[in-house]
């Protein structure tokens, strides 16, 4: 059976709803984290799948920002994780409700 | 193209681009000086000489017409306009935060590098004209924002606003990057302006792209339903930043959205879609707003009904219509970056820091009347009396939507705007017409502490200028020029 590209953008397209559905129940700000990275890995997938089949280079060059933006994103999360649990000892979000109207 | 081409090229482009390239080396330079020279004084001045020549070097660039880096920015017109804006903003917002941060015992360096890779994000995002600029400016605009917000780190506060932030716009990112994507696929280019002839097709999957585009873009400008970082990161963030954020960054997201509304996108399908959100976002914001007894919380929701505006402007989709968003992006800029100055040196009124509860301000604007008498100008005119430039912006962006047979829209925004004037005119009745209570904290403390020199320059321009651009239209006219 060939592999064609929607089997890429169907594959991506569940991987990015995982990562959403991650994000929005889980409690845990790691998970969380984690979720986003999911999300932003399969809209790699996807760029790189469309990027060799049309034949264009742009979409790859895509994915290199998007992994060095991935990157930073995980260094300045994981940072204001350890800040936030210095301050409350936990790093669930139900937690971090100082702010009401 | 051969090498030595492509060199000389190179050259222009960098030269066409000057001031991106002023402000990013700038921040590399406060890096490396802050490693050397820790909490220097000569930090901060560094910076503003940065984006102050940017400045002026963008200043001729309003006349010119044309794109940069083959194509991926647009250099001059409404990118120019939008560079000097958010330029203009940094500058405001440095001298502000400098003898803030002083007091706070936060005069780091980071903040003004972060103040200036955030500024070279906006500038590129302001001028994109390729999906790779649009992303790479959103992000290094973003993560900066991230950091600024959770400078304070011994606030609890602080921390929890930057977290909020930090994940909520990371999620957002990951919509538009979707939304690229899927643009990207459907079009086969992400050249913004050969997008439009490509776009034909309307296949679903170019639908579903520009779905998920506007999800980011509206997260950004803080529209409904995408709102709900904005009040608790305004309220956390150190206070002469959340002028930047507020200003800066909104201004620098919209020209990003008109760009590709403009020119890549087909025109007249997206009235309807975006006369929806600003009319959600006008009334929710300003609903939201009414009932604050925090005044910077307050200004959150005020700014997302600002945003809700401009939107009404965008919703019209004429050439009048960008150009009316962009002059309220001025006008909304200095006013708020004023508002936010004024309410930054308020907190030093309050025994309890950062409160700035309606309460512990009552009678202020005795006790301090340079920034009793400034809030007056700028709570007016984002209400929108005349002869403020409040005012004249409002005008910009309702009359278009009239002009384009959008009557019931400029309705709900002038009645949503009447409304606004009860929660800006309820802070200035607190300021003047309630006296403090004896014991009520802070107003001893208060006495002592005197206002910066450079703040109050700060604030008498922002008045100065919000009455000149009320009562002239030289950039109104400006802002007419650019979509012909």
């Amino acid at each position: 059976m060939e592999i064609t590209l929607n089997w890429y953008l169907y594959l991506s397209a569940i991987l990015f709803t995982m990562g959403v559905i991650g994000f929005l129940f889980r409690r845990d700000v790691i998970i969380m984290l984690m979720s986003i990275e999911l999300m932003l890995n399969a809209v790699n997938i996807t760029l790189v799948a469309l990027s060799q089949t049309m034949g264009s280079p742009a979409g790859q060059i895509l994915v290199f920002f998007v992994m060095a933006v991935a990157a930073a994103e995980a260094a300045i999360g994981l940072a204001l994780v350890i800040a936030a649990f210095r301050n409350k000892l936990t790093i669930d979000v139900t937690e971090f409700n100082l702010f009401k109207y | 193209m051969d090498l030595s081409q492509a060199y000389s090229s190179m050259w222009a482009d960098i030269a066409a681009a000057l001031p991106l390239v002023i402000v990013s080396l700038a921040g590399l330079v406060v890096v490396v000086f802050d490693a050397y020279r820790n909490r220097h004084a000569a930090t901060p001045l560094i910076t503003l000489a940065a984006l102050v020549l940017a400045f002026a070097v963008e200043i001729p660039a309003l006349s010119a017409d044309g794109t940069a880096f083959h194509g991926m920015l647009r250099i001059g017109g409404a990118a120019a306009f939008v560079n000097l804006l958010i330029l203009g903003s940094g500058i405001l917002t440095v001298m502000l935060a400098m003898p803030y941060l002083k007091r706070l015992d936060m005069h780091i360096g980071e903040v003004y590098s972060m103040v200036l890779f955030a500024t070279a994000g906006m500038l590129m995002l302001g001028a994109a004209n390729h999906l790779v600029t649009i992303f790479v400016g959103l992000e290094t605009m973003s993560v900066c924002l991230y950091i600024l917000t959770g400078l304070v780190r011994k606030n609890q506060g602080a921390i929890e606003s930057a977290l909020k932030y930090f994940l909520l716009g990371a999620f957002s990112t990951g919509f538009f990057l979707y939304g690229m994507a899927l643009l990207y696929g459907a079009t086969g280019t992400m050249s913004l302006s050969d997008m439009q002839v490509a776009a034909g097709s309307g296949s679903v999957m170019f639908w579903a792209g520009v779905a998920l585009l506007l999800v980011g873009f509206l997260f950004k400008v803080s529209a409904v339903p995408f709102h709900m970082w904005t009040p608790d990161v305004y309220q956390g963030a150190p206070t002469p930043l959340v002028g930047f954020m507020s200003t800066a960054s909104k201004a620098a997201a919209f020209a990003a959205l008109i760009t590709v509304l403009v020119l890549a996108l087909p025109p007249e399908r997206w009235t309807g879609v975006l006369a929806v959100f600003a009319v959600i976002t006008m009334v929710i914001g300003n609903v939201l707003a009414l009932s604050q007894s925090n005044v910077k919380r307050m200004l959150a929701y005020s700014s997302i009904a600002h945003a809700g505006y401009i939107l009404v402007a965008l919703a019209a989709g004429t050439p009048e219509g960008y150009s009316g968003a962009l002059f309220y992006l001025l006008v909304y800029t200095v006013m708020n970056i004023g508002a936010f100055g004024v309410m930054s040196q308020l907190e030093w009124d309050d025994a309890q820091g950062s409160t700035q509860s309606l309460d512990s301000l009552a009678g202020v604007g005795y006790r301090r009347p340079l920034l009793g008498w400034t809030m007056v100008f700028f709570m007016f005119s984002l209400a929108g009396f005349p002869p403020l430039a409040g005012f004249l912006g409002k005008w910009a962006v309702f009359a278009p939507a009239i002009d384009a047979d959008l009557v019931w829209l400029a309705i709900t925004g002038v009645l949503a705007s009447a409304v606004s004037a009860y929660y800006y005119l309820r802070v200035l009745v607190v300021f003047f017409m309630k006296s403090a209570r004896d014991g009520e904290p802070g107003t001893a403390a208060g006495e002592a502490f005197v206002i910066p020199t450079m703040t109050r320059g700060v604030l008498i321009f922002c008045t100065a200028l919000l009455v000149v651009l009320g009562v002239t239209t030289f950039a109104w006219d400006l802002t007419g020029t650019f979509f012909g």
